[in-house]
């Protein structure tokens, strides 16, 4: 098969390249116009990723690679550079494109008027290289590269407030934490770099070398769980969570992009795209499954009582990062890349509309909003469409790839099923707890507020769009996606046991929503007064943080004083000694030279005998 | 006394020579310092004289360059007391540790 624009696939991350390069270098000057450079480069991108999407609608299941570049030679030993094309990168890059322009878009009118937007700007377009650089890597080397690259991007933006000190810590917690995942990824590699036949680690090999089983059983098994232990990294499934909220102190639209819809989405895709080692290890399957429903959950019961409005919303993402964890690890492939696509959607929606707020009221304090609904239309409409869709009621998006991931778990495993039913009712609550503080009722501080401007708007809108009909690649009556996806027909069995059930827990959690902060029937503070200790334990976040800070923050810092104090007196202890000790010889030395003609005359006298014994003595010895 | 040997008078030589020397390195007083270089110069002088006669090439010439050395010896010392007349109306002492303007 021809590929006409596949072949040209290695262009896509190279525009956004193109646009951080411009601005890293004339962007003070261009001020205002870089926002243009960095919109029109991810819109370039974007059209080729169509390009290339379309070209793979055709349900071809042969990828096409491209591996020529010879990186480096170590021996017998080659490494190669290059990219690969199938149905899934097609659909990440469609994803990432897409999000990407429409955050610029919304950076527009959200960073107006910030002095450093022309930096913010180029940080963006790094980001969506290296996002799209990770996802058509055709070898995992290479993946990993640019893994971390996204952390980096990750680090950058996040702290791109750098006065605050809140957003230089969260920079920090989040890259420190990534990090850990990735030492993970990384012995995962060199695993399979020892263990592959021929040393190779592109994708082909790997899919070769497990198919034909050249690896043994309990080092697939370890390398599953090394590679998942990155994707819990970087997807912020527990115990690795604790950075995601805190990343909130980063500019919303990269909330948006990088929180909610692309970097925590690479985990998932991580472990997507190395499934064969996973299918072959029913073991590490389980883990998946297993820290995957916990996290979904978890995360959940956080999110009902949180303040912040972004926070509210980075548990959400959490949590369904964790649904989707739990879908692959159950076998169910399909119904959680679904998820991912429709969440990008909506969860980008979400936090966009939260920005639109904030951007209206500056404060992120959801007790402090109200009433916003009736002067921010388009923003309460769009993101009620979006709350909708995570609720997962019927007909939006989210409604569909829920169901479809609760259905396979319904019929595999089904304590799994009711942690996510419980989840699901739970996030229903906090959506609806958190649309109604905000949009409804009476204003409860003072602020003039308006909606936001078009650059604001337009991609709410647009997403609000997909949010809604996405959903309708991959129903029980249309198993487009599914057999697309994975080239098999994927027949989604239609339960409608599991259908009413989900509905049911996403409009009890509306319902009670509206009950306690709608109508304000029952009070909430009532219900929280019951439960002192239990709301204290779900407020401070089970108080993993404090504990982390125990037992690895304090110690650490400990030995790193002990280090200081290494550094201090022992290694600038041994330098200063050794200058000291060429400055006492100087010191004595210089008692010679005390102007006396006398003792010069006696040191020539000794330099005189010292010479005529070494030239003419040496007959003697 | 044919075959008369030098060396006794090589000895001598050697025995005043560092006599001077350690004169010249330790004494206090600059006139004995000047004495001291004017007692090697005069033990070079025997070295000579001695070679002159009981040598390997016994000639006159030992002899005639000894004169030489003396007379110089004498324009030598000659200076050297002039410059110590002019170190002492400066300094007002004749003491050689006391002339460091040299000192590091």
């Amino acid at each position: 098969m021809v590929s006409a624009y596949s072949q040209y696939a290695w262009l896509i991350p190279l525009f956004p390249l193109l646009a951080f390069l411009i601005l890293i270098a004339i962007g003070k000057q261009l001020k205002a116009f870089g926002v243009y450079v960095s919109v029109v480069c991810t819109l370039v991108s974007f059209v080729l990723s169509v390009l290339v999407f379309i070209e793979r609608l055709g349900g071809n299941m042969e990828g096409y690679t491209w591996n020529q570049f010879k990186w480096l030679q170590l021996g017998d030993v080659n490494l190669y550079m290059g990219f690969e094309i199938n149905n899934l990168n097609a659909l990440m890059l469609i994803i990432v494109t897409l999000v990407s322009l429409l955050v610029n878009i919304y950076s527009k009118g959200y960073m107006d008027g910030d002095d450093r937007i022309s930096v913010f700007f180029a940080y963006v377009s790094l980001f969506t290289f290296s996002m799209l650089g990770l996802v058509i890597s055709e070898n995992l080397l290479m993946l990993y590269i640019f893994w971390e690259l996204v952390g980096v991007c990750s680090f950058l933006l996040i702290g791109f407030w750098f006065r605050k000190p809140e957003a230089k810590a969260a920079a920090k917690k989040a890259f420190i934490v990534t990090r850990i995942g990735d030492v993970g990824l990384f012995i995962a590699m060199l695993l399979l770099f020892w263990y592959i036949p021929g040393h190779a680690l592109d994708f082909a090999s790997i899919h070769n070398a497990v198919a034909d089983q050249q690896i043994p059983g309990h080092i697939v098994t370890w390398i599953a769980i090394l590679i998942f232990v990155g994707a819990v990294g970087k997807s912020g499934q527990f115990p690795l969570h604790t950075w995601l909220p805190d990343a909130m102190e980063g500019p919303t639209p990269i909330s948006a992009l990088i929180h909610a819809a692309t970097m925590v989405a690479a985990g998932v895709y991580l472990v997507a795209r190395m499934y064969d080692i996973f299918l072959a290890s029913p073991e590490a399957l389980a883990v998946v499954a297993a820290i995957g429903g916990f996290t979904a959950i978890f995360a959940a019961t956080i999110g009902i009582v949180q303040n912040d409005i972004k926070r509210i919303l980075a548990y959400s993402t959490v949590s369904q990062l964790g649904y989707m964890m739990m879908a692959l690890g159950i076998g169910a492939y399909a119904a959680g890349i679904f998820h991912l696509f429709t969440h990008a959607f909506f969860k980008a929606l979400l936090f966009l509309g939260a920005g639109s707020v904030i951007h209206a009221v500056n404060t992120q304090d959801i007790r402090e909003m109200g009433g916003l609904g009736g002067k921010m239309k388009v923003t309460a409409w769009t993101f009620a469409i979006g709350a909708l869709a995570l609720s997962g009621i019927v007909p939006f998006s989210g409604f569909w790839s829920k169901d479809a991931i609760l259905t396979e778990a319904f019929h595999h495993n089904q304590l799994l099923f009711w942690v996510g039913l419980i989840a699901a009712f739970f996030t229903a609550f906090y959506m609806s707890r958190l649309f109604f503080l905000v949009f409804s009722g009476k204003q409860r501080s003072e602020y003039e507020a308006h909606e936001s401007p078009v650059s604001m708007t337009f991609p709410l809108i647009v997403l609000a769009v997909l949010a809604a009909v996405s959903g309708f690649l991959f129903t029980p009556f249309n198993g487009w996606f599914g057999s697309w996806l994975t080239g098999r027909t994927v027949t989604e069995e239609a339960s409608a046991i599991v259908m009413i059930l989900s509905t049911l827990a996403g409009l009890a959690g509306i319902g009670l929503g509206w009950l306690m902060y709608g109508k304000r029937s029952v009070s909430a503070e009532a219900v929280s007064g019951r439960f002192p200790q239990l709301h204290t334990l779900l407020y401070r976040k089970y108080y993993i943080d404090e504990l982390y800070d125990f037992v690895f923050v304090k110690p650490l810092k400990k030995i790193g004083r002990v280090c200081h104090a290494v550094d201090v007196y022992l290694i600038d202890g041994i330098v200063r000694l050794l200058t000291g000790a060429g400055l006492s010889l100087g010191k004595f030395a210089i008692r010679i030279q005390n102007g006396q003609v006398q003792s010069y005359g006696l040191i020539m006298l000794l330099g005189l005998l010292i010479l005529a014994v070494a030239l003419a003595g040496r007959r003697f010895i | 006394m044919t075959d008369a040997i030098v060396t006794p008078y090589l000895t001598l030589g050697a025995i005043l020579f560092c006599i001077g020397l350690y004169g010249a390195l330790s004494k206090k007083n600059a006139i004995i310092v000047l004495l001291s270089i004017e007692l090697m110069l005069n033990a070079s002088n025997l070295n000579l004289v001695a070679f002159a006669k009981m040598g390997v090439n016994p000639s006159l010439t030992g002899q005639i360059f000894s004169l030489f050395t003396i007379s110089i010896a004498a324009a030598e010392v000659a200076v050297g007391i002039a410059i110590l007349i002019m170190l002492f109306r400066n300094k007002g002492t004749a003491d050689v540790d006391e002339m460091d303007s040299m000192k590091r």
